[in-house]
């Protein structure tokens, strides 16, 4: 006697065949998204590696044809990167604050949180035509200056949104705490929250810079580039991700190879940044 | 008791006017740090106001000179200083659909396998791979797309498309032309590389904040993994998911190096996908710099001025989206 179970129908089994192929895609999925990491990567190390040698980071950008390094772009890039974020950090770090502490319940930080997260995404060309308008088109030339600004500009959002959630994690007892001995708030902010807040503060800045390591857009009608040692910032400043632009497009052999190598150094900086950032969050967790 | 008192009654004239000093100064400070963040804060609505400004006086001339039909020609000539913007703005809009079709079902899948069925110890380092992909510069992806993925498309798969739909009626059209390697189908595919990681962490974040009672249930009916996401999964997070997908369309309207590198750079519409087009941002970042002439250079404004318009409404969207999900699950 053959009796139909739940087990044995063929619903049963329609059910779990389709199952299996999706769960079966979605196995696919991941493996296509992860490839598509280890492809790029494997890529860069090898065009890169063998181009990375001590000229790289000890010499100029050569004209084509000649051997040469990376030295002013490297330069230019930390300086505009370290000013930068000499800007935007504090006015990011002082809007978090203000969003979490002061006026969490506010109508502007209502209006701040959600303006802040669409600059969070906005296209960074526009930050770069903005900049161009305001700094390059008065001041009648490009500059590093400019630069600098523009990637500021991109630095604020990132920074006002992990303060923001960093602060809010901070428990109010201990705010109560400080304000029960009597603290003012400016003080219970800066010597309570802010200390319960650091990993997360810094990794919000890590995260900036991570980002603005590998921007290209803005600079390009900013900062320009600049084939030669330079250190003026009222002048065009060379940068590595606009150097990187020229040189992978032109048709010189030397050129790419350095666009290469710069590509992995970007690289591989922006993925140590944001691993770092993660483990410092990883920490404050556990602890 | 007694010291207290004593002490209490010890304060001298002097100190208590000390200690009122210390008073004021502590509420000065108090008020200034208060005004200081919320002048921050408001630096944050200038800088949108500013940019919409800027843009906005940056291209009244073309604005003027062109008005409306500044958005539906398509003449592009800076020898003869005529602009229109329709040839960009279909390439970015044809190259984003491109990248959503693939990239939102990739994202999905990949969501669910961390959701619901990647072991507990795999799924931080998936994750985090994932999201490494989010973090690695546009212009990596641009050279690795110039150099390496333009040239296989070239070789493999463009002839393959040609081959196989050249006699199909409609997808013929769509397929057709001489493989180049570069156009809009491969800055399409570059994108859709590039918000697959968007798409990924917001559907895995908004799928691991349903209740896993309604999970729990569904399953104890009897349904099937798939099932379970397919019915109760997805329909919780429906809102969610659309806000994060408008949230990778953001990001792929806007995206500038990876596309400019592999678009081709031609200003035209073409019906074919495999042709060289050009995008909104990529015309920008090639043609701002050697612009002669205010009309050219404003023009160029006005289309940072679409983009931007395009790219707000979205993302605007996208935010509303996400936060009626919030306000439902009560985070």
């Amino acid at each position: 006697m053959v009796m139909i179970s739940g087990a044995s129908s063929p619903l049963y089994a329609k059910r779990r065949r389709r199952n299996i192929f999706t769960m079966g895609l979605s196995f696919v999925a991941t493996g296509f998204g992860l490839s598509w990491l280890v492809l790029i990567l494997a890529v860069l190390l090898w065009n890169g590696f063998s181009g990375l040698s001590l000229a790289v980071f000890t010499e100029m950008t050569p004209p084509p044809g000649a051997a040469g390094g990376l030295l002013n772009p490297i330069i230019g890039s930390l300086v505009m990167t370290a000013i930068a974020v000499a800007i935007g950090t504090p006015i990011g770090m002082l809007a978090g604050t203000y969003m979490a502490e002061y006026g969490r319940y506010d109508k502007l930080t209502y209006v701040v949180r959600f303006i802040n997260d669409i600059l969070l995404s906005a296209p960074s060309i526009v930050v770069g035509l903005f900049i161009y308008e305001i700094m390059v088109a008065q001041m009648g030339h490009f500059s590093g200056w400019a630069g600098a600004v523009s990637l500021a500009v991109i630095v604020v959002p990132v920074v006002v949104r992990t303060t923001e959630d960093m602060l809010t994690l901070v428990p109010d007892t201990l705010r109560e705490a400080a304000a029960s001995i009597g603290l003012p708030r400016a003080l219970m902010i800066t010597k309570v929250a802010y200390r319960a807040a650091r990993a997360g503060m810094i990794t919000g800045v890590l995260l900036a810079v991570a980002r603005i390591s590998g921007e290209t857009a803005p600079l390009l009608f900013t900062a320009l580039n600049n084939q030669f040692w330079s250190t003026n910032l009222n002048a065009p400043v060379a940068s590595l991700p606009v150097v990187i632009f020229q040189f992978a497009l032109s048709p010189y052999k030397d050129w790419q190879k350095l666009a290469w190598t710069g590509a992995l150094i970007i690289t591989l900086a922006v993925l140590a940044l944001s691993i770092i950032a993660r483990l410092l969050t990883a920490q404050r967790k556990s602890s | 008791m007694v010291d207290v008192a004593l002490q209490g009654s010890a304060i001298s004239v002097a100190e208590q006017v000390d200690r009122a000093k210390v008073l004021r100064r502590l509420r000065f400070g108090d008020a200034a740090f208060r005004n200081l963040t919320r002048a921050a804060a408001m630096a944050v609505l200038v800088i949108l106001g500013g940019i919409i400004i800027s843009l906005v006086y940056g291209s009244l001339p073309a604005l003027r000179t062109f008005g409306f039909s500044f958005l539906y020609v398509e003449t592009w000539n800076p020898v003869t200083e005529k602009f229109g913007a329709i040839a960009p703005m279909y390439g970015t809009v044809v190259t984003s659909i491109i990248a959503m079709l693939i990239a939102v079902p990739v994202g999905l899948f990949i969501a669910l396998f961390l959701t619901e069925l990647c072991p507990m110890w795999l799924r931080r380092p998936i994750g985090i791979a994932i999201e490494l992909l989010a973090g690695i510069p546009s212009i990596i992806y641009g050279i690795w797309g110039l150099f390496v993925f333009a040239p296989f498309l070239q070789q493999y798969v463009q002839p393959f498309l040609i081959t196989v739909f050249g006699h199909v009626p409609v997808l013929s059209t769509l397929f057709e032309g001489p493989p180049y390697g570069i156009g809009i189908l491969t800055a399409g595919l570059i994108l859709a590389i590039m918000v697959l990681p968007f798409i990924t962490s917001i559907s895995r974040d908004v799928f691991e904040a349903v209740p896993p009672v309604l999970k729990e249930a569904a399953y104890g009916l009897g349904g099937t993994t798939w099932e379970v996401a397919r019915f109760v999964v997805l329909p919780f997070t429906r809102v969610g998911v659309i806000g994060g997908v408008m949230l990778g369309l953001g990001r792929a309207l806007g995206e500038t190096m990876a596309v400019t590198f592999v678009i081709g750079n031609a200003h035209r519409i073409s019906g074919s996908i495999l042709a060289p087009g050009t995008t909104i941002s990529a015309t920008i970042a090639n043609e701002f710099t050697e612009a002669v002439g205010d009309l050219y250079t404003s023009s160029l404004i006005a289309l940072g001025l679409i983009l931007f318009v395009i790219t707000f409404i979205v993302l605007a969207l996208a935010r509303l989206m996400l936060m009626r999900l919030n306000a439902r699950i009560g985070v």
